[in-house]
């Protein structure tokens, strides 16, 4: 039985089963005070599972859990009371106005009408929502609704932040936006629980990150780290024309590793121009050719096989 | 560290961060932070309705009930429509509960999803069901007073005993909104499952459960599916309270009927609302 950590997330053997679905199948979790903490994976990998048994409203099935240093089972309450879930899907008040959602859902944690006042106008500015704060919620666009749903999960100042799949569905502006607002929440010392199936995302955010699939934990490490231990440093990604067969055997020979993608080949090498030119020299002649860095998409084909986003 | 059995389907609260009681008024204030705005829809149920039913009944279905004989015997000679209010009252809380507990709790599951919201706050599940349910006994007893203000000018208030009337007519209404409640976690085609609701069971229930005419006006075998619905029971008790006729025993009756229902129903909610929230 391992001790009371003081990490503010101690996993140990966690598992969710529901029926006959195994969503999570013992994992291993610690994170630490002011760390921002990932959990890649493709979707049903079980990292909103996992999520939801942190935030103490799923039962876990088996395995231990220490949350702020309490079991969620006993102390659910207690813990919620401290920490700020945003969820997959929004569920905000939609026929309340933008400051009603804050004030409303801040008065649950038993702040007083005075503090959840005071507490909106500070966070409807964070989220740069001031000038909406009369409007009802509904005509809202999804970033902005994104952003209100981030800042009422921090309405009760929490020591822990659950962010599940927080820029999904979003435009490229808004996503950057709201990179940004938890960048800052980070600053300020927010330690950040996020899952993700965007590698940009988890590379921009997280210090740390655990890939899941299947249940399973596959890989741990900072973004670098993984990248470092599982890829090269560069990728060569080239296309041929659909009809003829790929030189494959020729390309093996060029590099440390080759994937096979339906549409094109990833051939991984720590410098990605000297394959190409090795390529040409034994008369290779892809459609299209484009030589990048390694990113945690990499890292997730190589452990599993697949790709994260089809 | 503790070993705790975590077989079993909900947490439980050894430390709540806010008191039961206090989770349940924070859940009412927030329906309360809803209502304010949007009261306005609700004028068509509590107002402009009862307003029909009154002139429908009140002033012209009584022209054709014979002020004597066995309307005498009823009333002790008071007009149909002191006999008919307090039935009206009943059956216009018990629309109004069955409409707040069934579309409204899908929302909060499915579309607007609040119940998610809720929960994820030291509010527990079962305090957002039990919450909720308060809200709709509030709006009910506020749609009441309402309902009993219009009365008085039709004529169909004769004492302070309205006052009774009000509270059964309100109980009567939690009653029924506990089980719906529970329903409404269950279904899954919301559309079909509250059609069915309204037409099978609110819709009969209001034409045979006494509103109108005495339940023994009824074939005797039918009698006894009027004498289950806890609209009937709701009817007596209000409408006893009203003409000043109500007797010990039979009232201690359908008061436990509904008190009993609504216990159930209210240790449903709790239980479906843990199973639907924490999964």
């Amino acid at each position: 039985m391992p001790g009371v950590s003081d990490g503010l997330v101690q996993a140990r053997g966690l598992r969710k089963d529901s029926g006959d679905v195994h969503a999570v199948r013992g994992i291993d979790v610690d994170v630490g005070r002011g760390e921002v903490f990932g959990f890649l994976g493709p979707n049903g990998a079980g990292k909103s599972s996992a999520m939801r048994m942190i935030a103490c409203v799923s039962p876990r099935s088996g395995g231990t859990l220490q949350v702020l240093g309490m079991d969620p089972y006993v102390d659910g309450p207690k813990i919620r009371a401290r920490i700020g879930v945003v969820p997959q899907l929004d569920n905000l008040d939609a026929e309340l106005t933008v400051r009603q959602n804050l004030e409303v859902y801040g008065r649950y944690f038993g702040m007083s009408r005075a503090a959840v006042r005071a507490k909106a106008t500070e966070l409807l500015a964070f989220a740069q929502l001031t000038d909406r704060e009369g409007d009802e919620v509904e005509p809202l666009s999804g970033g902005m609704k994104r952003r209100l749903s981030i800042v009422r999960s921090l309405v009760n100042d929490p020591e822990l932040l659950l962010l599940d799949e927080p820029t999904t569905g979003l435009d490229p502006q808004a996503r950057h936006l709201l990179w940004d607002r938890l960048y800052r929440l980070k600053r300020q010392g927010v330690t950040q629980l996020i899952t993700t199936h965007y590698m940009d995302e988890a590379e921009q955010l997280c210090d740390r990150l655990v890939v899941m699939d299947g249940g399973l934990i596959v890989a741990e490490g900072s973004p670098a780290e993984l990248i470092g231990r599982y890829s090269t440093r560069e990728v060569v990604e080239l296309r041929f024309p659909l009809d003829d067969a790929p030189p494959v055997a020729e390309l093996e020979q060029l590099v440390e590793r080759l994937e096979v993608l339906p549409d094109r080949l990833l051939l991984y090498a720590a410098d990605g121009e000297a394959v190409l030119a090795a390529a040409h020299q034994i008369g290779i002649r892809p459609l299209s050719s484009l030589v990048r860095r390694s990113t945690l998409e990499d890292v997730f084909l190589r452990l599993t096989g697949r790709r994260l986003v089809d | 560290m503790t070993t705790v059995d975590t077989t079993a389907t909900a947490p439980v609260v050894r430390s709540p961060a806010v008191s039961s009681w206090r989770a349940v008024l924070l859940v009412m204030e927030h329906f309360w932070t809803w209502y304010r705005r949007n009261w306005r829809a609700t004028i068509v149920g509590s107002v402009v309705e009862p307003l029909l039913f009154l002139v429908a009944f009140g002033l012209g279905f009584a022209v054709l009930v014979n002020n004597g004989g066995r309307l005498a015997e009823l009333t002790g000679g008071l007009p149909y429509i002191v006999w008919l209010a307090p039935a009206l009252l009943t059956m216009n809380t018990l629309q109004i509960a069955t409409f707040e507990s069934s579309y409204p709790v899908v929302s909060g599951f499915k579309w607007q999803r609040i119940y998610w919201a809720i929960t994820a706050t030291p509010v527990t599940a079962a305090q957002a069901g039990v919450g909720h349910l308060s809200w709709i006994a509030v709006r009910m007893l506020t749609s009441g007073v309402v309902y009993v203000a219009i009365l008085v000018p039709f004529g169909g208030v004769r004492d302070g005993g309205i006052v009774v009337s009000l509270l059964a007519a309100t109980l009567c209404g939690a009653a029924f909104a506990a089980p719906v409640m529970a329903f409404a976690t269950v279904v899954r085609k919301e559309g079909p499952a509250f059609g069915a609701l309204f037409r099978f069971v609110l819709i009969p229930m209001t034409l045979f459960s006494g509103t109108f005419f005495p339940v023994d006006a009824l074939p005797v075998w039918v009698r006894p599916l009027a004498w289950a619905t806890p609209l009937w029971h709701g009817t007596e008790l209000a409408r006893g309270a009203a003409l000043g006729s109500l007797q010990l025993w039979p009232s201690v009756g359908h008061l436990a009927y509904l008190v009993v229902l609504l216990v159930v129903g209210m240790l449903l909610v709790q239980r479906q609302f843990r199973a639907r929230l924490y999964r």
